[in-house]
């Protein structure tokens, strides 16, 4: 009887888990499946085949503007390991009390807004006729205009910035983790800055930064509205292509196999990345 | 202690002393942590600095170290000033107070860490680390993990990391606390082993005073950022020079009275609960009408069933056996003194004598002037 | 237990009387920014009693979203003529026009016919013309005056203050311009893949000259405004709009001829208010009501006399940017057939990727 209560409240705790994995996740999963596998051959007339497939395959520019994508968002990864790292060691190590807490709001600070303001924000900041642009000329080191908009670099800021709070929570966790006394230890022992920072701090915050390098990875290569407003003439992103694909081609078709292309890809890369830093997604994302 | 040695002091390759502390001082906004502190350590002795929590002999070990830096005085390391110089280029290790074994590596890793941060080669490393490994009785476990270790093997292991690296001063930063009882026990006696078989200085500092009288050659007591008295473990138990170090190193009862005559050495009080005490004045500068704190220690007090058997004793009394706390070698008893109605603890012989005392028994209690030992109270 | 169920068919009894009273509906409204202003919204509301729900969009999310739903959610839809046929052919997104139900008096009788014609699929009529206008060349006039057709926009002299969006209509534009007839090889795949690849060489060649492929209106807008660009491709209301704040800019008809639009009423497949939805076009379409909305979208009508009510100064730039010849020489939109933007899409990507 306790059993059956018991078993039955499980149920009853999870259904809400479920529904929401089967209607949202799942269900939609199947049915883009099922249109990426058709293919037009006429109006109102298809057949089932891979012929969607074939061709991401078979035409470079798609191929290329995946590879782009991700060769991007991976250095847009790296960038903000790079810038987020030590921001986030300084707020896990060297604050302490209310400028901790002060610091890491300031961090949250951006995400107040929507990704388009903030987006916005930064096409003020760079324009032709924006702020950095005139501020450089009033301090006399433009004698003209500057744009500083509509190229990669700007794309690589706006993904940076987006991204920077998804890598700096993790690592400050992990970092936190960490005993001081490690790190004393390490110097204690001879060690120098970059010794310990190599051989102590690095290892023990691996976790942290595997996970917050998946997390930025994955909502850079997903991302939309950055690279379409803050890129160039030339910058194709891989889901640009898909929402083109589906509004603007009429193409569910393509824009289903794109999708599921996607998300095989994204999820060999971060495999990949997982292999290579010798991680587990246990150890990372299930910490 | 206080006086300088006039000059030369970075010019001495063959110091006497590892360890030298100069007047330091260590301000923390404007809370004095330590306080005109100076002391010297003789190579190889095991030197203990005991306190209290928050003391400031965290404070000081760290200065030792180099994690902090002294407001003021001078620290010599085999006569070299270590003023100035990171920790990475002391000739000091530590073994943390949890030891700090890196979780990140295997054990051959860890204790080879310093090794690598010199730039010793390969081989060397892997052969010095199985020796050191060896000289604490864990050959072979290089291999290991941190977690596949006890934790009196997690303790060798860092004494071992510290240890390869042959400093002149290995600073033991309460290592022991983590410790079941039992191994403590063990720990105390392996750590003093590995000290004399090692012959390095230690420089070990804990709350623990059974720790630091165990092992130590010498032992500071420090209360308030400042050292009470320096000496061996008997100097202190027997001839502790304060008030603070009669009550923090062993056992003892303690009164607070008034001093009612003073002759030379020998003084006799009144308690504040009217018992009459004859004492030693340990601190020598008692008067008559000072409030004084007196100390006496339980196995000084000695049990009679009856007056006669007790002569010789200054101090004479009777009380009746209130609690009877048995703990083997080391059992108490706690009576209420008749006239008084004072607590005393006293220690139960082991001759076999007392063994049949119940509660309510009512005995004879005495002891000696010279065991009384009293402080004039600041 | 007992009282929620009464009150549960309680409920149930009130929506099906609700729904079978039928008297006011709700009408949900699928079209452009400013083609259903609160005014007019206000005004219909009260003399119907039907409630308005208005969703904005663009010509590909109306028909994308109504893909999605297989023609739901909707009740009016407002797509461009050319819009209609095709995707009516592929999706069966729309259900055929009752004209019984429409005044038809009240409309340019040229421009019914003409939407009458370009939205017909199996003999069935899915359209009527709300709302035309063109897009052309909006330009600074003192920063780059010499811009009088698409191809001047590859001119040296407005290197790198140029901006065009990569649509279709940029496509149709420049294979005018190049002396083309695009819409007359609609129907013949071979001819207008040879006309795509002289254009796709054009664009790419003229690539250096654009500072960026627009994508919204408000960002063109920006650019012309900030000065950032001199001369752009774009809709006749914007050049007009930014003509208010700034005289130099305004629209300019291409000397290949503007390209003109027609957006319409369709009735979605699966609509629930087709009452509303035919009393609503039937409201909008009186020239007075007319007006209001040429007031508000910047473009005129197809209501007989409604541009009679409309703003002076909105008159006065119309005439400008459309001397009598250049309303000759508007290329209005034939529908498109199907197949036929995917092999645009593919050119465009081409182009984008170009360096």
């Amino acid at each position: 009887m306790n059993s059956v209560h018991s078993r039955l409240s499980l149920y009853l705790l999870f259904t809400p888990f479920l529904l929401w994995l089967a209607l949202l996740i799942i269900i939609p999963h199947i049915f883009m499946f099922l249109v990426s596998i058709s293919v037009k051959t006429g109006v109102r007339e298809y057949v089932t085949g891979l012929g969607n497939y074939m061709v991401f395959f078979t035409e470079p520019l798609y191929w290329n503007t995946f590879a782009r994508t991700a060769f991007m968002s991976i250095s847009a990864t790296f960038l903000t390991l790079l810038i987020g790292f030590p921001v986030a060691y300084y707020i896990a190590k060297l604050t302490r009390g209310r400028t901790k807490t002060t610091l890491f709001l300031m961090c949250l600070i951006p995400f107040w807004v929507s990704e388009l303001v903030r987006t916005f924000g930064w096409m003020i900041l760079l324009r032709e006729t924006g702020i950095f642009s005139s501020f450089l000329q009033y301090i006399g080191l433009a004698s003209e205009p500057i744009e500083f908009l509509y190229n990669d670099a700007a794309i690589m800021v706006g993904l940076v910035y987006t991204s920077m709070l998804f890598m700096v929570v993790p690592l400050v966790t992990t970092l936190d983790s960490l005993d001081d006394s490690l790190i004393e230890a390490g110097y204690d022992l001879g060690g120098n800055g970059i010794t310990v920072l190599r051989e102590i701090i690095i290892p023990h915050a691996m976790p942290g930064i595997v996970s917050g390098c998946i997390v930025v990875f994955m909502l850079s290569l997903g991302n939309y509205l950055t690279p379409i407003l803050l890129g160039g003439k030339d910058s194709l992103w891989f889901t640009g292509l898909i929402y083109d694909q589906f509004i603007t081609r009429f193409n569910w078709e393509l824009g289903s196999a794109f999708g599921f292309l996607l998300l095989i890809l994204s999820s060999t890369i971060v495999w990949a990345g997982l292999k290579l830093s010798g991680q587990s997604l246990t150890d990372t994302v299930g910490r | 202690m206080s006086q300088q040695p006039a000059s030369a002091q970075n010019t001495n390759p063959a110091a006497a002393f590892d360890l030298e502390c100069r007047n330091i001082n260590k301000d923390f906004d404007g809370f004095k942590a330590v306080n005109n502190v100076s002391f010297n350590v003789p190579t190889g002795t095991f030197f203990s600095i005991l306190g209290p929590s928050g003391c400031g002999k965290t404070t000081l070990l760290r200065m030792v170290a180099g994690f902090q830096t002294p407001s003021s005085g001078d620290l010599l390391i085999k006569g070299k000033s270590m003023i100035g110089v990171p920790p990475n280029k002391r000739p000091v290790s530590m073994v943390f107070q949890h030891l700090a074994l890196f979780p990140m590596m295997d054990i051959a890793a860890n204790v080879g860490f310093g090794l690598r941060q010199r730039g010793v080669p390969r081989e060397d490393i892997a052969k010095r680390v199985e020796t050191v490994l060896e000289r604490v009785g864990l050959p072979g476990v290089g291999s290991r993990h941190i977690s596949q270790l006890s934790g009196g093997q997690k303790q060798r292991v860092a004494i071992a990391r510290c240890m390869v690296l042959e400093p002149d001063v290995l600073l033991l930063d309460e290592p022991l606390g983590a410790l079941d009882l039992k191994l403590r026990e063990h720990m105390k006696i392996e750590l003093k082993k590995l000290q004399s078989e090692f012959g390095t200085t230690f420089v070990y500092i804990t709350h623990d005073q059974s720790e630091a009288l165990v092992m130590s050659d010498q032992i500071a007591v420090m209360n308030h950022g400042e050292f009470e008295q320096v000496g061996a473990a008997r100097e202190l138990y027997h001839e502790p020079k304060t008030a603070f170090v009669a009550g923090f190193v062993g056992e003892a009862n303690s009164f607070t009275a008034k001093v009612d005559s003073i002759n030379g050495d020998a003084a006799t009080l009144v308690s504040d609960d009217g018992l009459n005490i004859k004492g030693h004045d340990a601190s020598g500068n008692l008067q008559q009408g000072d409030k004084a704190k007196v100390y006496v220690r339980p196995e000084s007090i000695r049990l009679a069933t009856s007056a006669d058997q007790l002569d010789n004793v200054e101090n004479l009394n009777q009380g009746i056996i209130e609690n009877i706390l048995f703990n083997g070698a080391n059992s108490h008893i706690l009576l209420r003194e008749e006239k008084s109605g004072g607590e005393l603890n006293v220690a139960i012989p082991q001759t076999g004598q007392f063994r049949d005392l119940t509660r309510g028994d009512k005995v004879y209690i005495g002891w000696e002037a010279a065991q009384t030992r009293c402080y004039k109270e600041s | 237990m007992k009282k929620i169920l009464t009150s549960g068919i309680a409920l149930l009894a009130a929506g099906v009387m609700g729904a079978t009273s039928a008297q006011a509906e709700t009408l949900r409204l699928l079209t452009w920014g400013g083609y259903a202003p609160e005014n007019v919204i206000e005004l219909f509301e009260a003399e119907t009693g039907h409630t308005v729900e208005v969703t904005k969009s663009n010509n590909e999310e109306m028909v994308a979203k109504l893909r999605a739903t297989n023609g739901g959610g909707f009740d009016l839809a407002q797509p461009s003529q050319d819009r209609i046929a095709g995707a009516q052919a592929e999706f069966d997104i729309y259900k055929p026009i009752d004209l019984s139900k429409i005044d038809e008096s009240q409309f340019i009788t040229s421009m019914l016919e003409a939407t009458k014609g370009n939205t017909t699929y199996n003999d069935e009529i899915y359209g009527v013309p709300h709302v035309w206008g063109t897009s052309g060349l909006v330009v600074n006039k003192a920063e780059a005056g010499d811009v009088k057709d698409y191809l001047d926009l590859c001119d040296a002299s407005v290197a790198g203050k140029v901006s065009y969006r990569l649509k279709r209509p940029t496509l149709i534009g420049f294979a005018f311009s190049m002396g083309l007839d695009p819409f007359a090889a609609y129907n013949d795949e071979e001819a207008y893949k040879d006309i795509l690849a002289k254009v796709e060489d054009k664009l790419i060649e003229c690539k250096p000259n654009v500072k960026t492929y627009w994508g919204g209106g408000d960002e063109i807008k920006n650019l012309l405004r900030s000065g950032e660009v001199v001369a752009a491709m774009a809709w006749d209301t914007g050049g007009w709009s930014l003509n208010e704040d700034n005289a130099d800019i305004t629209f300019v008809a291409p000397e290949a001829g503007a390209l003109g639009w027609i957006d319409t009423f369709v009735l979605p497949k699966r609509g629930r208010a087709d009452e509303a939805a035919y009393a609503w076009i039937n409201f909008v379409m009186q020239p007075e009501i007319a007006a209001m909305i040429t007031n508000s979208a910047g473009n005129f009508t197809a209501s007989k006399g409604g541009d009679e009510g409309v703003d002076e100064a909105l008159k006065v730039r119309y005439q400008e940017s459309f001397p009598p010849e250049a309303v000759d020489n508007i290329k209005w939109y034939p529908t498109v057939p199907a197949n036929l933007e995917t092999l645009e899409g593919a050119v465009l990507d081409r182009v984008k990727a170009a360096n």
